[in-house]
């Protein structure tokens, strides 16, 4: 669909704009409705986008197999590491208000951390799925 | 410090794990990994299990949260001889692992069967150790997720249907548990086991509460395979990668753990299985399952498939002892899950150690190979006549449990039905026996060596605590008995 010159330009005018409303959402969550599972499938609704009028390959080059997996795997250590450097500043796991001296402070930085890692890996394995249905038969 | 946060490092230990050998993306890396991490969740296990046998319930609050608010995990004498099952399985799993794998599934997918495998790992140890229900399908999920793609690693093609039956299937139990879950937490407002336990026992006559106990009965004898509902099981059994097949036979066994935990902790037994009348339904089901499977197994060329019959029939065993709902009966049901956890996984090992050498696990194939691999066939005999039962094996303590709680209710005729079932397993066991022992290997195909000494190893460890086990019975069957005390003794 690379030639149609009206979806080139409007799909390169929303993709910013879904990008930024992705980490809207992702960054408001502690306060707003949101959070990192539904900013992760925002994000990824961008490169589904750029990869149904720009082509797999292209999409590809800036999201390769490796960088996707990257992506998950580091996903799911933030939301498990952030538990754990929790648990090493003397609280239990995921005991948010121990991160930090104010305990408000500490549950402010361990929700956005935690939301962070699941924003990722939401948006890893929501392409990393999107690219296996689209990539089927050719590899 | 670490030794208050054990409970927790029980399942973040292997959930960490697991992407970061996404990372590694070196298989050997990745191997050593898993194996450390397998040992460590053992180790953290055998501790938990110490300290809940001396001081009592361990409970660690998550995220500092106080229970029944926040999500607890709670280790009594049942999970934590659970935890060590599901824990010691994986440590000889992995140390078995590196040559199975090497011909059954492809290279560039090794990585990926470590990820999964850690992943599984900390679903089920999480399933077992949590005391939230609604944590209990969270795990669930992790570790059923995992093994649908464990199973879709398996290099036959029948491997991808296989595991597509079981992801419907499973789902459809997974979603069930969660309907019932949901209902119990509509009328109780909890979601930690103990305190919904307490808020229960007012409400069990309400129609919600008789919708909950069908959807979790129904969605937990799906996930635990009890006859009619195991038709997954032997094409996943059949057709997943060797070393999976020996996990999966962990699943069911932590889903028969649960079903334990609802319907003793949550429900109570009495209204379970007496008001209810789950008993009258699970007696002839178990029963069924026990006589069915053993025959279909008598008829399976393709010996895998027939394990996986053995494997439906002693779920029939397992929940035929929870239905006489007296504490030997119980107490057998827990002693058979390690002692089945032992079997199964020392048979189905021996197999993957012939399918190694030769490349198939058809009957016709295996004719005379008690004579090339002697060892191999040595143990896969020895772990054959501990399913059968034989004395000083493990088998024979388990139905020891079910035949004295049968005879102690009276029932004469379960008590022979068991010991019939016995006899089909010698049946299907002898079938090997003799292919492999008094039939000629066919000409055209080139003799096979000894399986490799890193198979042997797990193999021969896993027959030893068979005879082991069978002969000092202190630890499982004085544990099982603890264990089901306790679980009678309604605690939480």
């Amino acid at each position: 669909m690379k030639d149609i010159i009206v979806l080139r330009v409007m799909a390169k005018f929303f993709l910013p704009l879904i990008m930024l409303f992705a980490l809207y959402v992702q960054f408001h969550g502690d306060y707003g409705p949101g959070g990192g599972f539904q900013a992760g499938v925002i994000f990824a609704a961008a490169i589904v986008l750029y990869t149904l009028v720009f082509g797999l390959a292209a999409a590809r080059k800036a999201f390769s197999n490796p960088i996707l997996l990257t992506l998950s795997a580091i996903g799911v250590l933030l939301y498990a590491g952030t538990g754990v450097a929790a648990l090493l500043r003397g609280g239990n796991f995921l005991g948010y208000g121990f991160l930090d001296r104010v305990p408000v402070q500490g549950q402010h930085l361990g929700i956005m951390l935690v939301e962070l890692g699941v924003g990722l890996t939401v948006f890893a394995a929501m392409v990393t799925i999107f690219f296996a249905f689209v990539g089927k038969g050719r590899r | 410090m670490i030794a208050t946060h054990l409970p927790i490092l029980q399942v973040v230990i292997p959930l960490m794990a697991a992407p970061l050998c996404l990372l590694l993306r070196r298989p050997r890396l990745c191997w050593a990994l898993s194996l450390a991490v397998s040992v460590i969740a053992l180790v953290i296990a055998l501790l938990l299990l110490g300290r809940a046998l001396s001081e009592g319930p361990i409970s660690y609050a998550l995220g500092n949260w106080s229970p029944p608010w926040g999500i607890e995990y709670r280790v009594d004498v049942v999970n934590a001889f659970m935890l060590i099952i599901i824990a010691a399985i994986g440590t000889i799993v992995q140390i078995f692992a590196p040559r199975s794998i090497s011909h059954e599934i492809l290279p560039s997918q090794h990585t990926l069967f470590y990820t999964l495998y850690l992943l599984f790992l900390s679903g089920l140890l999480g399933v077992t150790i949590t005391g939230d229900t609604f944590n209990v399908y969270v795990f669930l999920e992790i570790s059923a997720l995992s093994t649908y793609a464990l199973i879709a690693l398996g290099r036959d093609r029948r491997a991808l249907t296989a595991a597509f039956r079981y992801l419907v299937l499973g789902s459809i139990g997974a979603t069930f548990i969660l309907i019932g879950i949901g209902l119990m937490y509509m009328m109780t407002g909890t979601l930690n086991m103990a305190d919904m336990a307490q808020r229960l026992q007012p409400m069990l006559d309400s129609r919600t509460a008789l919708a909950a106990l069908a959807f979790l009965g129904v969605g937990l004898t799906l996930k635990l395979a009890l006859f009619p509902l195991h038709i997954w099981l032997p094409d996943a059994y059949t057709y997943a990668p060797t070393v999976v097949t020996v996990l999966m036979g962990v699943v069911t066994k932590v889903w028969i753990y649960v079903f334990l935990r609802f319907a003793f902790t949550i429900w109570g037994q009495e209204f379970v299985f007496t008001e209810m009348h789950l008993q009258d339904l699970l007696v002839p089901l178990s029963l069924i399952g026990m006589l069915a499977a053993s025959t279909a197994a008598i008829f399976q060329r393709n010996v895998k498939r027939m394990l996986a019959y053995s494997s439906v029939a002693q779920i029939g065993y397992m929940m035929l002892g929870v239905s006489f709902v007296s504490q030997t009966g119980l107490s057998g049901t827990i002693v058979h899950l390690f002692n089945h956890a032992l079997l199964q996984a020392a048979l189905f090992m021996a197999l993957g150690a012939m399918l190694l050498r030769v490349g198939s696990p058809l009957l016709d194939d295996l004719r005379g190979i008690g004579r090339q691999m002697p060892w191999t066939m040595a143990a896969f005999v020895l772990g054959g006549l501990g399913l059968i039962g034989v004395p000083l094996t493990v088998g024979f303590i388990s139905k020891w449990y079910f035949i004295l709680a049968a005879l102690e209710k009276g029932w004469w005729l379960v008590a022979s039905l068991i010991l019939l079932t016995s006899l089909l397993a010698v049946i299907y066991i002898w079938r090997v026996v003799e292919v492999a022992y008094f039939q000629q290997p066919d000409p055209n195909t080139t003799p096979v060596k000894e399986a490799p000494l890193s198979m042997q190893l797990p193999i021969w460890v896993l027959i030893m605590s068979i005879l082991f086990f069978g002969i000092s019975t202190k630890w499982t069957a004085g544990l099982a008995e603890r264990a089901a005390a306790w679980l009678f003794g309604g605690g939480p």
